[in-house]
């Protein structure tokens, strides 16, 4: 296996890993959003669908088994996601110790220059998220199983709405750039369908920022309650 | 027309270097930046003070030798594929206040003003090793057939000139686009395949000692005198990966 540790070693092996962790909790991103559209189908088709996502696999595997697998997984990515993004951070720091008196961007775009801050603000509200919606410690009116109850309440105080619209707003920026870049981290370029990976980062960096705003919009204007 | 340009001033690479202003008169709209700076430096020196210190050979953007930060940004041309020395002063305007800087990295240090070292891209080069030709009298030149598009992108790649601009421009000082370049002439060529993986592995790893990673900015291909694609860094983290993916003896790397 050392040359697992030898890959890893390397900035490029680091951007192939984040770019592999990336791509997973993308999908996993893409299947929350997806899940909680049924918001808007009312009480029972969202606490069903929690309901079924405990006993998914079931009987195969225990109760809420497949939740704990996902989670695994999803915060083994976490962890590697940050760990190279610190790590390649701080190689890119060192070589350039001296800065320049002004600089110019003439490619990158905001979402590329805000890739940093973008990844804290999504961590933050992802620990702040998983307290107020998964464990309720952050959430003043929280019932167990009932989690239409819980993300109705949740968004109808105005400023945890408001950060979830920010976090949200920074995630696809994120993923603007993220899903973008991907390719090239990972060699992925083939004349016909490089300007589909354009394509593909704007669609679903679009596609996942305006249906997880439209959450707490569409509780803030009363038309979920 | 008339500027004031504000130039990096460093007698040496450990002394403490800062910005000086002069005023560049009477300079023509079709001079190039290169010779304004001539002309400044002949005003220095008959006011008896030292000139300013640059490098430059050709003049014709082919020889990578000029390269300083002009305004921020490398080149000074904004996304024009242009070397310093075809940057001409019609893309200024009358008393303009222009900043000139020397790259910065910590792979480059100052030799003196706007001289960089830029032997750590040699480096990189040398990391590279050989290709496996025969000796002896040049071989008929259409031997090896080659397919038009591969010989052009081999070309695209080739035509870097190794300014260092893409170095200078990255925010994370980062020589992917040049090695990415160098990396990808010969291995998308048939006489580049024997050591192509064992290449691309030696010439990354020397890299990544001295330069930063990439985050796809894809500042260093605005700033390109020669317009070199983002694509080639795709190519080589393609053949990286997949040399690693190789066992040892296939590629005998570290044999």
């Amino acid at each position: 296996m050392t040359w697992v540790g030898n890959f890893y070693r390397s900035a490029i092996g680091k951007k192939a890993v984040m770019a592999v962790t990336g791509v997973i909790l993308f999908g996993w991103i893409f299947l929350h959003m997806v899940g909680n559209l049924k918001l808007y189908l009312g009480p029972e088709h969202l606490n069903e669908y929690a309901h079924w996502l405990q006993t998914l696999g079931s009987p195969a595997v225990p109760n809420k088994g497949m939740l704990w697998i996902s989670r695994i997984v999803l915060l083994v990515c976490v962890v590697f996601h940050i760990h190279s993004a610190v790590a390649l951070t701080i190689v890119n720091r060192k070589a350039r110790p001296v800065g320049y008196r002004d600089r110019d961007y003439l490619a990158a775009t905001y979402a590329a220059r805000t890739m940093r801050w973008g990844g804290v603000i999504i961590l933050l509200f992802v620990i702040y998220h998983l307290l107020h919606l998964t464990t309720g410690q952050a959430h003043r009116d929280f019932i167990e199983n009932d989690p239409y109850h819980n993300v109705v309440s949740g968004f109808q105080v105005w400023w945890v709405a408001a950060f979830y619209i920010i976090a949200n707003l920074a995630l696809g920026f994120h993923l603007f750039h993220g899903l973008w870049s991907m390719f090239n981290s990972l060699g992925l370029t083939h004349a016909r369908f490089n300007p589909w990976r354009r394509n593909f980062a704007t669609a679903f960096a679009i596609i996942i920022t305006a249906a997880n705003i439209s959450f707490p919009l569409a509780v803030l204007t009363g038309i979920v309650r | 027309m008339n500027l004031t340009i504000h130039v990096w001033r460093q007698k040496s690479r450990e002394a403490k270097g800062g910005f000086v202003a002069y005023k560049a008169e009477n300079i023509s709209p079709d001079a190039s930046f290169l010779e304004m700076l001539d002309v400044v430096n002949e005003s220095l020196i008959e006011k008896g003070e030292e000139s300013i210190h640059f490098e430059h050979d050709c003049r014709e953007g082919i020889c990578g030798s000029c390269g300083m930060m002009i305004n921020g940004v490398a080149h000074g041309s904004r996304g024009k594929a242009m070397a310093t020395c075809q940057l001409h002063m019609r893309h200024f305007k009358e008393g303009d206040e222009v900043w000139v800087e020397p790259w910065r990295a910590r792979a480059f240090p100052i030799i003196k003003d706007l001289i960089v070292d830029r032997s750590g891209l040699d480096t990189i080069i040398q990391a590279g090793g050989f290709i496996s030709v025969n000796t002896g009298s040049a071989p008929e030149a259409n031997m090896i057939p080659i397919p038009k598009p591969v010989q052009e992108l081999s070309m695209d790649a080739a035509a870097c000139i190794q300014c260092g601009a893409c170095v200078a421009q990255c925010p994370n000082g980062a020589a992917q686009l040049f090695t990415s370049a160098k990396v990808s002439h010969l291995g998308l060529l048939p006489q580049g395949q024997p050591e192509r993986y064992e290449r691309v592995v030696r010439m990354v790893e020397v890299m990544e000692e001295m330069f930063g990673s990439c985050t796809m900015f894809g500042e260093c291909e605005a700033v390109c005198p020669k317009a070199i694609s983002i694509d080639f860094i795709a190519r080589m983290n393609r053949d990286f990966i997949a040399a690693k993916f190789k066992s040892q003896k296939e590629i005998s790397v570290g044999v």
